[in-house]
């Protein structure tokens, strides 16, 4: 016989029916349920933060000043501040200047150091004690690869600044590393005709490389394609970062038969390794017939500044330069101009993008959750961003597009005239198979 | 031949830039007892004063750039050229050797007040405490220098007559495939110029001589009625000043950046001490020699057996020394013997 007066007791077979309702109740009726266990989910904060990781001090500080302009003046068109700049160029978008979500954006800021241990640290910081969803800048390949890592580690994304080495996007790759700017490998394949045309197939190259990713690198795709057109290799040495005096190394180049020098520097270093080299009359100097030639491989309008007439009739290659005419480029140098009185460098353009990029991808997926973002952004084609019709390679996160081959002013119209632009080279001439820099994107969950 | 040629004048020419520094360098540890870690942050000073008086010479008018529609943008004439036509041209391209006349002035000013304002009231205080509070003091002035005028090279050019090369070679019958620098010879020259002015005057002058009087022996100086602490401060703001004429000359060589005096700070430092911490002659024969054995070690023919030679071969002499020669290669006994 049961016993009525138990009636309003709990069965288990109850309690564990009631158990279970209760936990699956928030997954049936939330949308990307999976949402809810990610590094610094939102949640139903009204707004979202973003880390900006740029050198504030250190040799690259001027160029971190540019980026981190770019980055405020991002998170302000985000928020349908200003007059929108390249939202209103980029195709196809689906920003609607409500901030991200919905939510509003704020930021942190960081400071490099241009060190690798310094700029893990602080976006370790980001990350742990500002709680920022996704983190942007840098100035430098050592930088960009050694933060990848820990944005893998952490499962935040990371959306590099400038970083032109083959390793972050090659042996080095992350799934939670993204890289908008060009490569070494991408240099090297812009540069090689137009190398032939001026220079021809037969020299001598002297390559001085910076002692880091980067400079080995660069020294490796730029050997590839001068060798492939012809020429020969007469030495390559490599040089301390921040060397300050390039002389001993320069006057080795006077003797050597080399009849071209590739200054496979960056920065401060480029600036001074260059100066020493007009100096030294390298350009002024004949071998077997031939005018003496000085390539940088990679430039940047910051750094032509700093080089002055030096540069002047040089060849390189560049990401992007606030010259352009196409409508995204116009649209981004007339509001950074409004916004600072000058147009922005290459590095701010790098970053200005990621920052949209990262934030469309999150309004395509619907979420912040970052294995969405990330297949979001995985083989992405946009355009109206600057370099013409663009693609996140899914492979490496690699972006692809035109790269441009520029010349050191001969005769500048204002300060900020200094590179000509020689050929604008279709993305299709410098892309190559995914598979030759090895590496492992890891996996999505962390 | 040409290539240890070249090696040996640019090592000359290096040396000449640290024999200018470590020469500050010892004249103020042997006078006043004091380590100036600051000392870089003189000859960054004498460097941004060639800088400054670019900036100066070059204020320009602003003019609105058609060039540049999306927004203002501006072209910069100089009111020296609206002024003074080409006069005011050949002044702007003489900047750096006329910034010499401001540089000197101003290094004697920074000079006193460093010494005047902070380093006389750690003359009694531990070299350790020296060296932390001149330190922090080359910092502070790297860092407001960063603030003011950026992180960024700042180009310095010499006057444009000079700017090419010289044919070295031909002069001494070699070819003329060596060539070296105008201005580097000009600084070669100065620098040797420099130092001997300042062993003449410390050797063949009254002051001088109550100065090394000094250095040998502060305290019986002093009891002959002599003020030896004033004397001091003048040999200190003359340590400034040749450390900021080098500065404003290396300008052209090296464009300035707020870094460039830690950069030769540490390389100094150890100069002193290979020549031994007081000795000026130690200071400017370990200048030289230290200057060209890092250029000497670049050579392909060098690096190529040894690589990377060339970025430790000043510290693998300074160990060389320091175990062998506590006191360093002229250095005075009893100083740093143990």
């Amino acid at each position: 016989m049961k016993d009525k007066s138990n009636k309003n007791i709990i069965t288990r077979r109850q309690a564990i029916k009631t158990g279970a309702a209760i936990s699956v109740a928030p997954m049936v009726f939330s949308k990307g349920a999976y949402a809810a266990n990610f590094t610094n989910d939102p949640g139903y904060k009204s707004s979202v933060t973003l880390g900006f990781n740029v050198p504030q001090t250190g040799a690259y500080a001027d160029e971190g000043a540019d980026e981190l302009r770019a980055f405020k003046l991002a998170v302000k068109h985000l928020n349908g501040e200003g007059d929108g700049g390249m939202m209103n160029t980029m195709k196809p978008m689906n920003l609607r200047g409500n901030g991200i979500l919905g939510k509003k954006v704020t930021y942190v800021t960081g400071d490099t150091q241009t060190k690798s241990d310094a700029a893990r640290a602080s976006a370790k910081r980001m990350i742990e004690k500002d709680g920022v969803i996704m983190f942007s800048g840098g100035s430098s390949s050592g930088v960009a690869i050694a933060v990848q890592g820990l944005a893998q580690e952490l499962g935040v994304v990371f959306m590099a600044g400038l970083t032109h080495s083959n390793d972050t996007t090659g042996k080095d790759k992350r799934r939670y590393g993204f890289r908008h700017f060009f490569n070494a490998k991408m240099s090297g394949s812009a540069l090689g005709p137009v190398l032939k045309d001026e220079m021809g197939t037969e020299r001598k190259a002297y390559h001085l490389t910076a002692d880091y990713t980067w400079g080995w690198t660069q020294e490796q795709s730029i050997q590839e394609t001068t060798e492939g057109l012809g020429w020969s290799t007469t030495a390559k040495v490599r040089t301390p970062v921040g060397a300050g005096d390039f002389s001993q190394f320069i006057t080795p180049v006077l003797n050597s038969g080399a009849d071209t020098l590739i200054l496979n520097h960056y920065g401060k270093d480029m600036i001074n390794s260059l100066t020493q080299a007009v100096q030294f009359g390298l350009r002024d100097k004949q071998v077997e017939g031939k005018n003496f030639e000085i390539i940088v491989p990679l430039y940047s309008r910051l750094m032509a500044q700093g080089a002055g007439d030096n540069l002047k009739g040089i060849l390189g290659t560049a990401n992007w330069d606030w010259q352009l005419q196409d409508e995204g480029s116009k649209a981004f140098v007339r509001s950074f101009g409004k916004e600072y009185g000058f147009p922005p460098s290459m590095a701010a353009q790098t970053c200005y993008v990621q920052t949209l990029l990262y934030a469309n991808a999150c309004e395509n997926a619907g979420t912040f959750y970052p294995p969405e973002v990330i297949r979001q952004l995985e083989g992405f084609e946009f355009d109206g961003m600057g370099n013409g019709a663009t693609e996140y390679r899914a492979e490496d996160h690699q972006c692809f597009k035109n790269v441009l081959v520029v010349r050191g002013n001969q005769n500048p119209t204002s300060s900020y005239d200094l590179l000509d632009i020689v050929k604008e080279v279709p993305r299709a001439d410098v892309e190559y198979d995914a598979s030759i820099f090895g590496g492992e994107l890891g996996p999505y969950k962390v | 031949m040409d290539a240890i040629l070249i090696q040996l004048l640019n090592g000359l020419d290096k040396g000449a830039a640290y024999a200018l520094i470590a020469l500050g360098l010892t004249l103020v540890f042997g006078t006043l007892g004091v380590v100036n870690f600051a000392h870089g942050a003189l000859f960054l000073i004498g460097a941004f004063c060639a800088v400054s008086f670019q900036k100066v010479v070059t204020i320009s008018k602003k003019i609105l750039d058609p060039n540049i529609t999306y927004f203002d943008a501006y072209i910069e004439q100089p009111y020296l050229e609206i002024w003074m036509g080409d006069t005011g041209l050949a002044i702007i391209d003489y900047a750096v050797p006329l910034s010499l006349f401001f540089a000197v002035p101003i290094m004697l000013l920074v000079g006193l007040a460093m010494e005047r304002g902070l380093i006389q009231f750690f003359y009694k205080r531990s070299h350790a405490e020296q060296i932390l509070v001149t330190f922090g003091l080359a910092i502070v002035l790297q860092e407001i220098i960063r603030h003011f005028y950026g992180a960024n090279p700042i180009p310095t050019p010499a006057p444009d007559i000079v700017s090419g090369s010289a044919q070295v070679g031909l002069w001494i019958g070699l070819g003329d495939t060596l060539v070296y620098p105008w201005w580097r010879i000009i600084y070669l020259i100065s620098s040797v110029g420099i130092i001997t002015a300042v062993f003449s005057f410390l050797n063949l002058t009254t002051f001088g001589m109550v100065v090394r009087a000094g250095m040998a022996d502060r305290q019986m100086v002093g009891f002959l009625g002599i003020n030896i602490q004033r004397k001091f401060t003048i040999i200190f703001a003359l340590a400034a000043i040749v450390a900021g004429v080098a500065g404003a000359m290396y300008a052209p060589i090296l464009p300035p950046d707020y870094h460039m005096g830690m950069d030769f700070l540490v390389i100094s430092f150890v100069i002193v001490v290979v020549g031994g911490m007081g000795s000026l002659r130690g200071a400017v024969a370990s200048g030289f020699l230290l200057g060209v054995l890092q250029s000497l070690a670049a050579m392909t023919a060098v690096s190529s057996i040894l690589p990377g030679i060339e970025q430790i071969i000043i510290y693998l002499v300074a160990v060389i020394v320091l175990l062998t020669r506590p006191r360093g290669l002229m250095g005075r006994k009893g100083v740093m013997d143990e």
